[in-house]
């Protein structure tokens, strides 16, 4: 599996460093809202198809990235760095084939 | 000045080795640099810090990810977004960054004794390299001048192309003797001498 860093460009996946779903939303630090801190822990989408994920380029430039791959194919449709989008965004289907480039 | 020690030392034997019976076709060298300093730029701040690299180094650095530019003396590249790794041969680099690099533009990190400078040369230096790291050592896929974040075997490296077949390869000092080794052994099959 290669991921295309939009820095180094393409890399072997053995670089990387998995850093979790890409769909959940952090609450606040100070919330005690259960639920919504039951959701960020535990709740996952686990698609068969296309899935949001955060990735480090942990052996190459350590940015932080945001990635679009298919459960299925493991085809990454797309990569972009995660500084200067803070937040959940739209990272899945409505960021598809952007070419953002953040740097 | 004081002599550094160089961490090869105990594994570093000048001479030619290997199968060379037919020529020599990779040359291994400590470069032994005596500033090795990274630089990195708050986001937004990128052009002062490049502006502040050609006032120090006097190397004007192209643009794109991991360009880079060599004179011979000092050498730039870029590592990482914003962030830069800066050699001279002459001590006393990190303390000129200091200077010119305030604390609104980024930050100066010295790694002159952190980390261990090996070049490797010739024609078989490309064939040699990508035994170890999973990347493109083809010219036009990385340009002289330009440099690489890698790993092998999950170990760091900085990887400057400052020739058509020659690298300078930044390995942490503590792990350098280990990866001087096992490039000896990878360069073997083609020869290799150590100058
Ligand atoms: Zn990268």
């Amino acid at each position: 599996m290669l991921i295309t860093c939009p820095y180094c460009g393409p890399r072997d996946v053995i670089e990387f460093t998995y850093q979790g779903d890409g769909n959940r939303e952090r609450p606040d630090p100070a919330s005690q809202n259960f639920e919504a801190w039951n959701a960020y822990v535990y709740d996952r989408l686990n698609p068969a198809g296309d899935h949001n994920e955060i990735w480090q380029h942990s052996g190459g430039c350590r940015a932080h990235l945001k990635v679009v791959r298919n459960t299925l194919t493991h085809e990454i449709s797309s990569v972009v760095f995660t500084r200067g989008d803070h937040g959940r965004g739209d990272h899945g289907s409505a960021a598809r084939g952007k070419a953002e480039d953040k740097s | 000045m004081v002599e550094r020690q160089s961490p090869l030392e105990p594994e570093f034997h000048v001479g030619s080795h290997g199968n060379f019976e037919h020529g020599v076709e990779i040359l291994l060298t400590e470069t032994r640099p005596g500033s090795i300093v990274q630089v990195a730029a708050w986001p937004g701040e990128e052009k002062k810090l490049i502006s502040a690299i050609r006032t120090v180094a006097g190397l004007a650095l192209p643009d794109g990810a991991g360009g880079g530019v060599s004179d011979g003396v000092k050498s730039v590249f870029g590592f990482a977004p914003g962030k830069f790794t800066v050699a001279d041969e002459a001590e006393g680099l990190a303390a000129a960054f200091a200077r010119v690099v305030t604390p609104a533009i980024g930050t100066v990190t010295d790694l002159s004794h952190g980390r261990t400078a090996i070049r490797i040369a010739g024609p078989k230096a490309e064939w040699v390299l990508a035994k170890f790291f999973a990347i493109d050592f083809a010219l036009p896929a990385f340009p002289i001048g330009a440099g690489r974040s890698t790993t092998h075997h999950d170990i760091f490296v900085q990887i400057q192309r400052t020739g058509a077949d020659q690298f300078d390869i930044y390995v942490f000092r503590s792990f350098a003797r280990s990866f001087w080794k096992a490039l000896c052994h990878a360069s073997e099959e083609v020869g290799y001498e150590v100058q």
